[in-house]
């Protein structure tokens, strides 16, 4: 392999655009309202065209004969390297905002920051993410403040949402041996450097939502290195179906 | 109003559309225009919407990441086609939750074809270049048709109901290029979709109730059965071309008349799908409804917050 670290910090970005997206695909045609549905199917769009373009730009590293489908439906699940928070279960539409406000949050700092990388590669798609994901975060936390400040009934369950997921946030910030190594480089992001404003910004939204921000500090972790939670085997289950069915056809 | 009044509105409505001139929402029309406008859009806006789950069911599960960003994509589309259906509809004095209202309860209809399940990934293929396909059919008049709300969207629904369907034949060519079991599966498909996309058609004509007065509405420019030879003329050489073999050993070109010869179209099947008792009727309106019921309190928060939104911004201006 050309470049095992960039692979590997490639998956790291890339494996929580897949999972989300993964995750959002099976709302489609079960959400509360039309609109909602029209935005979240938008939303895991956008989630697996950026998965696409890293994949790409992956599989050429690896092997000329590998292709994005290669990564995207053909490892182990020790080998996913999503956080822990994209691969949580569609519980009810509070959870699925929560998820998606608590990681778009995240998502658009990162973005924001690997836009000056110095890979071209993953400056265009930073890019043109940064686009997409701004609107995500938009979308979400003006759902986090509707479903906190709207009924007694939508604040419990927003707030059940945001309590229960709140532990795995400290994850995205935790630095894997990858990161570490492309963030000294220049190619990647500081992540760690992010986590002081992200839990402000969050803590804002929950605020003006009226919500209690969680105080625990019990976080857990994982996903990053491959171990994930039992969601996850069946999450690629799915996914990988036809591949592991049918293998080496087109489709 | 008087009689002779209601007449005369009534002799002038008609010769509009006689003209080709477009009705408009806030035009007077008659009162069983409205009605059968709302029975035909409705029921074309509630069939994009349950037709969102038969292929919904296999995005999670599409076998590369294309195809699930283009399924996803065609899905998404079909919501927004419900999007302006409704819209249309809603321009005709009834509410998107009273249309759901009958829905729900059964009383209005959608097409009887999402009642069929999607059972391996070749349905995808076989739904686009047959299920859209005769959509299209159906539909490719209606840019023409005398309300002018649902012309309009409809211009819109037909382009991209045709690169649905150009879609669909892709997948289909692909299988059909693919392995051995790929071909049978994409054979399989096509065995099961194709009498119901006959029927999807409608009734034939001397059963069909709604046509004489649908056709001077504008609302249908050809009956059931030449729209249905319409779409076996153009849908056998497109399966020649894939190497399949259409499910009708009766199916043969006649020279005299131009056009394909086919067997009996099975009617019981349609008529029992279409009271209820398809294979997937009662799946369908759960998720329908479940989707409805369980996103009550999403709704009911999203305007409790919009109202406390208005109560701060009249009480600063104040």
């Amino acid at each position: 392999m050309k470049n095992e670290t960039l692979y590997q910090y490639i998956l790291c970005i890339a494996d929580n655009s897949l999972i989300l997206g993964q995750r959002l695909g099976e709302l489609c045609g079960h959400g509360p309202s039309l609109e909602t549905d029209i935005a979240i199917t938008n939303i895991a769009l956008d989630l697996i065209g950026q998965t696409r373009s890293y994949y790409q730009y992956a599989a050429r590293l690896i092997d000329e004969e590998k292709t994005e489908d290669d990564i995207a439906f053909l490892r182990l699940e020790r080998e996913y390297k999503n956080v822990l928070l994209v691969e949580q279960p569609n519980t009810h539409f509070g959870y699925v905002m929560a998820r998606q406000f608590l990681f778009d949050v995240y998502h658009l700092m990162f973005l924001e920051k690997l836009q000056y990388s110095k890979d071209d590669q993953l400056v265009a798609v930073a890019k043109k993410g940064i686009k997409e994901v701004s609107y995500h975060k938009r979308f979400s936390s003006d759902w986090v403040k509707r479903l906190g400040d709207g009924t007694e009934e939508s604040r419990q369950k927003m707030q059940e949402a945001v309590d229960d997921l709140w532990r795995f946030t400290n994850e995205l910030f935790l630095m894997t041996d990858a990161e570490k190594t492309m963030a000294a480089n220049g190619i990647g992001v500081d992540i760690a450097q992010l986590k002081e404003e992200y839990y402000k910004e969050v803590s804002d939204v929950l605020k003006e939502a009226t919500l209690t921000v969680p105080e625990n500090t019990y976080f857990t972790k994982g996903g990053k290195e491959g171990i994930h939670t039992e969601h996850m085997g069946y999450i690629l289950s799915e996914l990988q179906y036809m591949q592991r069915t049918y293998p080496n056809m087109t489709w | 109003m008087s009689e002779n009044e209601v007449k005369n509105l009534e002799a002038i409505f008609e010769a509009r559309i006689a003209r080709d001139e477009k009705i408009e929402p806030k035009d007077w029309m008659p009162e069983k225009y409205r009605q059968t406008h709302i029975r035909q859009i409705s029921q074309h806006a509630h069939s994009e919407i349950v037709g969102m789950l038969p292929e919904g069911n296999w995005i999670t599960r599409a076998p590369s990441l294309r195809r699930k960003a283009a399924l996803l994509a065609k899905v998404q589309d079909e919501a927004g086609h419900g999007l302006y259906l409704y819209s249309a509809c809603e321009t005709l004095g009834i509410s998107r939750d009273e249309l759901y209202e009958q829905l729900h309860s059964g009383k209005a209809k959608y097409s009887s074809i999402f009642n069929y399940p999607t059972v391996t990934w070749a349905d995808m293929g076989a739904i686009g270049w047959l299920v859209d396909g005769a959509a299209i059919i159906n539909q490719v008049p209606l840019c023409n048709t005398s309300f002018g709300p649902y012309a309009r969207a409809m211009v819109r629904v037909c382009k991209e109901e045709s690169f649905h369907q150009r879609q669909g034949y892709e997948i289909m060519l692909t299988l059909c290029n693919g392995t051995q079991e790929q071909k049978e599966m994409a054979q399989d498909a096509l065995n099961r979709w194709w009498w119901p996309s006959l029927m999807m058609l409608g009734p034939t004509d001397d059963a069909s109730v709604h046509t004489e007065q649908s056709m001077k509405w504008k609302l249908k420019r050809k009956t059931n059965d030449e729209l249905r030879q319409q779409f076996i003329d153009q849908t056998v050489p497109q399966a020649d071309l894939l190497g399949l073999t259409i499910p009708d050993p009766d199916l043969k070109f006649n020279e005299e008349t131009g056009h394909y010869d086919f067997g009996p179209i099975d009617w019981d099947e349609f008529w029992q799908v279409v009271k209820g008792h398809g294979p997937c009727n009662k799946e369908r309106m759960n998720a329908r409804v479940n989707a409805w019921e369980e996103g009550a309190w999403v709704r009911d928060a999203a305007m409790a917050y919009a109202e406390k939104q208005t109560a701060k911004k009249v009480a600063k201006a104040s």
